[in-house]
């Protein structure tokens, strides 16, 4: 195993501990809930979109440090976004934690900014579901699935 | 009932946990490059070096299919399989080896009942569980309300943990048919008054199905003595194989109930016209079975009989007092479950730091716990918590593993700060 600091650098326990754009959000468009059913984490996710270009981002939920912190740093990522940007940074940061091959993931990296923080989860398997759940209730909130989204 | 002074208090002398640890290889291990300190022991228990060789030669000297050979291996494997079924009788207490019906575990024991036994029951009558089942102690029962038109009812717990007495006996009532209950929870530790609500809810008239998982284990268990009408527990939690475990019922029970499950061994006769059914148990037994899964289970139980599980209690015990005693200590800790009568589980949640969290630092450090919500959400939710760390103890758990767990703990602080 790698060393924890890794996985729970500073960054991350910043954003677990005051995670950024936390609570509801009036006015929003597009909402959706993730849920972790294996670990018990609970997220809603609500935003706002206007002529495509995500204009707010907020959450509420609770979970552990991993996948609050994941949460906490897309907001920050997706501002301004379109949607379809938006879902290619999901792809792309997808790959950083599940790209088998080091080095792809490891390109990945770059173009990923702060979310990159996030790259030690690789190394806990168990946990790579935690720093996904955000994302997935995005892909879901974009496309205004109404059925919670569900990491099992 | 005071179940805290019938309980042997002192390890006796000749148990020597040194000793046993040798009888379970996996022990060895090093995980993370440390000394693997196994406590997870609620979800499924090591295995002893006689269990493992026992599958290992039911398959190398004598597999072949029980019941239905005229071979030399056929009866070979068939007197193992049965033989077994002796083992678990005894074990448990039962009148007669006709009551143990082998089943892949606690969940299938309680889903047969649920379908076999459930088919009397009528819209309008009344199933009693409690908050502090497992899932596989509720959902069954929903389904079958769902099918049938019945009413699930569920008897709270106190902020301890324990069953609230009252709510239990204010929910019996004239339609109540069947109450199902755990005998340890898994979650909590708590262990149950079944012997009393077992009274309570025959006074009622209803049946009385107890979940054995987590006490079978730890605790003697003697059927008769409950009365309890079925009783179901698991090989895999028992130092057994998975996909092994048991159903008891009292003969007369079983009897009266139709099969579950269709297909060879479970009938006498079949012609397209009507079939005809078995003898117990094998009228619930349908299909080859896991006859090695169940012929280690017998030696599973031979090897704690062997130990004694009086010694084993009071040793596990001895570990809990020593656990709760140090998790008072640690600032921010709070247990979930305090019940006066537990078993050895120690649930617990650490201030703005997610079980989750703690799960995963802890297994850097090579320590096995449980984090989540152990198949018991009712009990996350009374609690008002997501999930929580679960320690639980094995007889093979040692006062340094403790000492290993809240080392381990105090790296929690150092990441989180
Ligand atoms: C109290 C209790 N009941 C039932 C079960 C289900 O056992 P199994 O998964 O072996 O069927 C468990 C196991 O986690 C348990 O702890």
């Amino acid at each position: 195993m790698s060393d924890l600091r890794d996985l729970y650098q500073e960054v991350i326990i910043d954003h677990s501990r005051r995670p950024r754009n936390f609570g509801p959000l009036p006015g929003h468009n597009h909402h959706a809930e993730g849920f972790n059913p294996l670990c018990g984490d609970k997220l809603t996710l609500y935003l706002k979109v206007v002529d495509g270009i995500i204009e707010e981002v907020r959450f509420e939920g609770a979970g552990c440090a991993i996948s609050t912190a994941s949460a906490s740093l897309m907001s920050e990522a997706l501002k301004g976004k379109n949607e379809a940007q938006a879902e290619e940074l999901f792809a792309r940061f997808h790959a950083l934690l599940t790209e088998a091959d080091e080095k792809q993931a490891a390109n990945q990296a770059e173009s990923l900014g702060k979310l990159q923080v996030l790259a030690g989860v690789r190394d806990f398997p168990a946990r790579i579901k935690c720093a996904t759940l955000a994302w997935h209730t995005l892909h879901a909130a974009l496309h205004d699935q109404a059925a919670p989204v569900s990491t099992e | 009932m005071n179940a805290l002074t019938e309980r042997p208090e002192a390890v006796p002398a000749t148990f020597d946990v040194m000793r046993l640890r040798d009888d379970f290889p996996i022990l060895e291990r090093r995980v993370h490059g440390k000394p693997l300190v196994y406590l997870d022991n609620a979800a499924t228990s090591q295995k002893p070096r006689c269990v493992i060789e026992r599958e290992a030669r039911y398959y190398a000297e004598t597999n072949a299919n029980i019941h239905r050979g005229i071979h030399f291996l056929s009866q070979e494997a068939t007197e193992a399989y049965e033989a077994a079924r002796d083992s678990v009788r005894r074990f448990i207490n039962a009148g007669r080896r006709e009551e143990i019906v082998f089943v892949r575990g606690t969940t299938e024991a309680i889903n047969l009942v649920a379908a076999s036994y459930g088919q009397r029951i009528k819209p309008g009558d009344e199933i009693l569980i409690t908050v502090m089942e497992h899932h596989s102690n509720i959902v069954p029962w929903q389904l079958l309300c769902e099918r049938s038109g019945a009413i699930l009812r569920v008897a709270s717990i106190d902020d301890a943990g324990e069953l609230d007495m009252a709510s239990f006996e204010q929910q019996l009532g004239p339609h109540t048919r069947l109450v199902a209950m755990t005998h340890v929870s898994n979650a909590l530790g708590t262990i149950n008054p079944v012997r009393k609500m077992i009274d309570l809810a025959h006074s009622h008239g209803a049946v009385v199905l107890v979940d054995g998982a987590q006490a079978a284990p730890h605790l003697e268990v003697d059927v008769q003595s409950l009365d309890c009408d079925f009783y179901a527990f698991s090989g895999h939690k028992l130092y057994g194989p998975t996909g092994v475990g048991v159903l008891y019922g009292k003969a007369a029970l079983l009897d009266s109930m139709p099969p579950w499950q269709g297909g060879g061994d479970m009938i006498r006769q079949v012609t397209f016209a009507r079939s005809t059914w078995n003898d117990l148990p094998y009228k619930f037994e349908a299909g080859t079975p896991n006859i090695a899964g169940g012929i280690g289970l017998g030696t599973a139980i031979g090897y704690l009989e062997n130990i004694g599980l009086d010694a084993i209690a009071a040793h596990e015990r001895a570990l809990l007092r020593q656990a709760t005693a140090r998790a008072a200590a640690v600032p921010g800790l709070r247990l979930i479950g305090t019940a006066r009568d537990k078993a050895g589980i120690l649930s617990f949640v650490i201030d703005d730091v997610h079980a989750h969290d703690v799960g995963t630092i802890l297994d850097s450090e090579g320590v096995a716990v449980r984090t989540g919500h152990h198949c018991a959400m009712p009990v996350m939710e009374r609690f008002g918590v997501p999930a929580t760390v679960r320690a639980s103890f094995a007889l093979y758990s040692t006062p340094g593993e403790v000492d290993a767990l809240f080392a381990a703990l105090a790296k929690v602080r150092e990441v989180f700060g």
